[in-house]
């Protein structure tokens, strides 16, 4: 059944892999990487049952965190147009 | 009793995986960047609850020493709840960087004329 589940979750991350190819906007491009990189966690652990020796949950642990921190810090590059400090001072808000 | 265990663990593994196939063809379907973030909350928040609840319950039965079952299953908890509070808080964010790069919310197009800093 690990197998059906792994299955499932390899189809999705390709149908999700297709999206971030054709979606027409950065944001759509943003919004499927970080459901990809969520994908990606499930795989992680999914492959450590499939092994029968789970152990690989600490590395899905910082996928998770990594993938987080990404996605934050591209959505804050493309909507401030840098890092640091926001573009235009009047229009800062949180993002 | 351990026949019961293992029937709710896959019960909620196959669950989760229906979910976030579902969520991830409508993030492939759906017309607008907004539409596509409903169904990618779907596929992970609901989807991936479920499939970590499912193997957190499966670790008990598979792995032979309570002690070690305890720390995966912990693991998988401590995974599944970073989750619940990442995901809608990155969704948030790029619901809210979108709003302001110009996506009409209504028509889901970029509006070119009055985005003095829309970009794409």
């Amino acid at each position: 059944m690990f197998e059906f589940a792994t299955a499932v979750t390899l189809i999705s991350m390709a149908i999700v892999m297709a999206g971030a190819l054709k979606g027409p906007t950065v944001y759509d491009r943003i919004l499927a990487v970080n459901t990809f990189g969520t994908l990606s966690v499930v795989l992680i652990a999914l492959y450590g049952f499939l092994d029968g020796r789970p152990e690989f949950l600490d590395i899905a642990m910082v996928y998770a965190l990594i993938n987080f921190i990404a996605t934050i810090a591209v959505t804050k590059y493309i909507k401030f147009s840098r890092l640091g400090r926001s573009a235009d001072v009047d229009e800062a808000e949180d993002i | 009793m351990s026949v019961f265990i293992d029937i709710v663990s896959w019960v909620c593994i196959v669950l989760g995986a229906g979910f976030t196939f579902v969520g991830c063809l409508g993030l492939w379907r759906f017309p607008d960047v907004f539409t596509r973030m409903h169904a990618g909350g779907v596929a992970e928040t609901l989807g991936v609850l479920f499939l970590f609840l499912g193997m957190a319950i499966q670790a008990f039965v598979i792995l032979p020493e309570t002690k070690m079952a305890l720390l995966v299953a912990g693991k998988l908890i401590m995974i599944a709840i970073f989750l619940l509070y990442t995901n809608p808080t990155t969704t948030h964010a790029l619901a809210q960087a979108a709003l302001w790069g110009g996506i009409d919310p209504e028509t889901g197009e970029e509006k070119k004329e009055e985005g003095t800093s829309s970009k794409t």
